[in-house]
């Protein structure tokens, strides 16, 4: 049985650094059930026993406020079941910031488990001028006492050694703080307890849910049973008498430990007397300055969100260009049939559906991994609290909105730097409105069709281009709205305190962010990844069946069979379209003027025009069978589960101006939407190798008819598709991500039903309106 | 006369005299170090006006307004 080792600190304290440094990267990540706490459990590298290392989420206090606060206290206190008994716990402090960190330490020393304390970024406390005694004070606390600088990976081999000799050592003293008063209290709480049957309960609980008014271990730990009115009443009795005694809850917790804290630092440790405005105050009156700061936040959004969006993109090439290799891999080794089908459209598919996020995720990640380590990000969050607060968020949620608008994803992803559980679900639910990168064939397929280039104001493409800014600036809005009224409905209460410390600036370590980057890619590939592969499979099974492919799959292998065996003519036939297009293009940019010249050009369209035409010619069984494929696909596709839904919602989109295979079109893009326009393309027949520039496309979409013979598209239907693709919840990744990051089905539910809802109306609005103008 | 801690001119010390209130604020603020008799500073306020920065027990801390509030003080 290897011993388990629970590690806790401050937020800022490198806590999760120095468990990478000691895990090696080979943490095992999930969830702790019931709540949206990460659980990460790493194997101490290099030790002569097997260790286990459970990281807690970084904490000022142990005060449990919430089910998701107790999480930490129930691991420290072996509760936990999914953990086990904890053999020892390990607190990290920051050495530059002794002081409070020590509230910590003593709640950490008060549960009365073998303890080692870390004072860690030790080389920036000593180079600020702070002097520790670290024997002096481990003497002090009775407990081990190390020094590291985790971000240099010095200081590791002595903490595994103290870890290893933890155990052994047995628990310290305890550092009893508060007033005699206080722990008779607790000594007749712990009997009334014993009274109401529950003697069970540490006497950690107990001072805990003593100190806490309106914590949860006085509201919820025993509500349902029928000693929860009693246990109340004890407690409000007891903090009465203390208040009598001079001895106020819950001030004197912090009191108390505080002056403990004091005290045991008084001769150990010297913070420099004076001081100094160091190299941080001086940045800091820079980038928090009214103007420059403002101006150099606003220049390194543009960098990160330009990173995402455009930097992300050749990984994401390469990403999608191996997906059609392994996809032609596959092609070459199965023949047409339903395997090829699920291996190609459905499992590689699925596969890269998870990798194609990983450029952007990496990149998110090392920016804020980056800004984080060197301090910045918290002062992100400072200047733009302002704002966020307006609509119940708070300055943390900025970043990950932001960036969403690259991807929700990895937008999800980093709301774990808000502490506040409300704010930090109400950002992840309207984190998805930003408009993604997604989102842009939609609007450049329609935009391009429905909107005129004609200058607006002398401006060439303004139309175009306000039209896009109109569809970004609906998302913002949207989010802003829809995150106000949830903050006042089921994530009411009071706004969260934005009590926030301001590390040091210090240079980022390129370990950490490494560290940082991988950590995220990995939880996004092991834990959303196979929920996205999943909902791939789903949907692919959703449109291949039921339907009698035979007839597809025989046209398909003759397809297959021409093209390897006219592979030279099919060159050729490339060859001279194209250069047809460079001498069209050639002609128009430099008009014949003598008459020698028309002739020359005219015999050279001729002959590659001729050679064109007796290709056509030879290859028309292979370029009608291609056809006859296509068809095959499209009736297939309606006549699919997913076809006939299309088929049957035919009456609810059509109040937004949307024909069934507008609808199949939307259906079937549930596992990202951009599949819209590909759908579109196997809808209409053209074969699944469309994109939004496709003019194939372009004129089956303007030629698309009713049964009546009106067209079905136009400028409103063009609006209407893009309202709803703007504000919908088309996209399996985000949800699954969703559900990974709150650990239960609800939130996904809740965000797809109400962007749904959101996006129909929103565009049943626009079409309605739009069309009556 | 007691003040609270956002009345505080930017670059002046105080000390804290109470937190008011039992509340989550109330906790945090106190288990953040701000216990009564302790001298803390202000920096000044982000660009947009709130939050606003405070050195305490050595570190800096950001406190919105309405929190501030909650802090009394004596300069």
């Amino acid at each position: 049985m290897p011993l388990t080792v629970a590690i806790i600190g401050n937020p800022n304290t490198g806590k999760s650094t120095l468990f990478n440094a000691l895990t090696g990267l080979q943490a095992r990540v999930g969830n702790f059930p019931g709540v949206t706490v990460e659980k990460k459990i790493g194997r101490i590298k290099g030790t002569a026993e097997p260790i286990d290392l459970v990281d807690l989420p970084g904490t000022y206090s142990l005060s449990p406020r919430s089910l998701d606060e107790m999480v930490s206290v129930n691991v420290l206190l072996g509760r936990q079941t999914d953990i086990g008994k904890v053999d020892a716990v390990v607190c990290i402090l920051d050495a530059s910031n002794l002081e409070r960190n020590f509230y910590l330490a003593c709640q950490v020393l008060d549960l009365g488990l073998p303890t080692v304390i870390v004072l860690n970024m030790f080389d920036v406390a000593t180079s600020r001028g702070a002097k520790i005694d670290i024997p002096a004070l481990s003497k002090k606390l009775g407990v081990q006492v190390v020094a590291t600088s985790a971000h240099r990976k010095e200081g590791l081999e002595a903490l595994k050694a103290a870890i290893a000799a933890a155990v052994p050592n047995g628990p310290g003293p305890r550092p009893h703080p508060f007033p005699e008063v206080f722990y008779a209290e607790c000594h007749q709480l712990a009997s009334k307890l014993a009274e109401l049957g529950r003697s069970d309960a540490p006497s950690f609980l107990v001072e805990r849910a003593l100190l806490d008014v309106g914590g949860y271990l006085e509201t919820e730990w025993l509500a349902g049973s029928d000693i929860a009115e009693r246990w109340k009443a004890a407690l409000v009795e007891s903090r009465a008498r203390l208040k009598e005694a001079g001895c106020r809850v819950p001030a004197v917790e912090a009191k108390a430990r505080y002056a403990w804290a004091k005290q045991t630092l008084s001769d150990v440790a010297t913070a420099p007397a004076v001081r100094a405005a160091t190299f941080s105050d001086r940045v800091d009156r820079v980038l928090t300055h009214r103007f420059a700061g403002l101006l150099i936040f606003a220049v390194l959004m543009v960098v990160v969100f330009q990173a995402i969006f455009s930097w992300a993109k050749p990984l994401m090439d390469l990403c999608g260009a191996g997906q059609s290799a392994v996809s032609n891999v596959v092609a070459s080794l199965i023949p047409p049939g339903t395997l090829r089908s699920l291996l190609t459209d459905g499992v590689v598919a699925g596969v890269g559906g998870v990798l194609v996020f990983l450029p952007q995720i990496g990149m998110l990640f090392f920016f804020i991994a980056l800004l984080e380590d060197c301090g910045y990000l918290a002062r992100a969050a400072f200047l733009m609290d302002k704002v966020m607060s307006k609509f119940g968020l708070n300055g943390k949620s900025f970043v990950p909105l932001m960036t969403s608008h690259a991807c929700a994803i990895p937008g999800i992803m980093a709301t774990r730097v808000i502490e506040d559980r409300n704010a930090r679900l109400a950002t992840i639910l309207v984190a998805p409105l930003m408009s993604c990168s997604a989102r842009l064939p939609v609007y450049t397929l329609f935009i391009s069709l429905f909107v005129s280039d004609e200058p607006l104001l002398g401006l060439r493409g303004a139309r175009q281009g306000l039209t896009l800014f109109a569809m970004y600036a609906l998302g913002i809005v949207a989010a802003a709205l829809v995150a106000a009224v949830l903050r006042k409905t089921i994530f009411h209460g009071e706004t969260p305190p934005f009590v926030m410390e301001l590390p040091a600036y210090k240079w980022p370590s390129p370990w950490i962010v490494v560290s940082r980057v991988w950590d995220r890619m990995m939880a996004f590939v092991t834990r959303a990844g196979t929920l996205i592969f999943a909902a791939a499979i789903v949907v692919w099974a959703g449109s291949f069946f039921p339907g009698d492919h035979s007839q597809e799959f025989e046209k398909q292998r003759f397809v297959e069979q021409t093209q390897a065996t006219q592979a030279d003519p099919l060159k050729h036939r490339a060859m001279l379209e194209e250069s047809l297009g460079k001498l069209n293009e050639r002609m128009a940019a430099h008009p014949p003027t003598t008459e020698s010249e028309r002739a020359e050009w005219q015999q050279k369209l001729s002959i590659t025009e001729g050679g064109l035409a007796d290709l056509n010619v030879e290859l028309k069984p292979l370029d009608d069978a291609r056809v006859e494929v296509n068809l095959l696909r499209a009736s297939l596709v309606e006549q699919s589960f997913l076809g006939r839904l299309g088929h049957l919602i035919e009456p609810i989109v059509k109040p937004l101006g949307w024909d069934w295979k507008i609808g199949v079109g939307t259906l079937l893009s549930f596992p990202a939407r951009e599949l819209v326009v590909t759908n579109l393309g196997i809808i209409y027949g053209l074969g699944q190798d469309v994109d939004e520039s496709n003019q194939q496309l372009w004129s089956a979409i303007r030629e698309a008819k009713w049964p009546d013979g009106r067209p079905v598209y136009g400028v409103p239907v063009a609006l209407s598709i893009m309202v709803f693709f703007s504000l919908c919840a088309q996209c399996a990744a985000t949800l699954m991500t969703i559900r990974r990051e709150t650990n239960s089905w609800r939130w996904p539910l809740v965000t797809f039903s109400y962007m749904t809802l959101l996006a129909y109306f929103a565009a049943l609005v626009t079409y309605q309106v739009a069309s009556r103008l | 006369m007691p003040q609270t801690l956002d009345q505080l001119p930017e670059g002046q010390s105080a000390t804290i005299l109470d937190v008011e209130g039992d509340d989550a604020v109330a906790v945090r603020l106190l288990e953040m170090g701000l216990t009564d008799g302790e001298l803390i500073r202000s920096l000044g306020a982000a660009p947009l006006g709130d939050p606003l920065e405070f050195e305490v027990r050595g570190y800096r801390l950001s406190l919105r307004i309405v929190e501030a509030r909650r802090v009394l003080i004596r300069s």
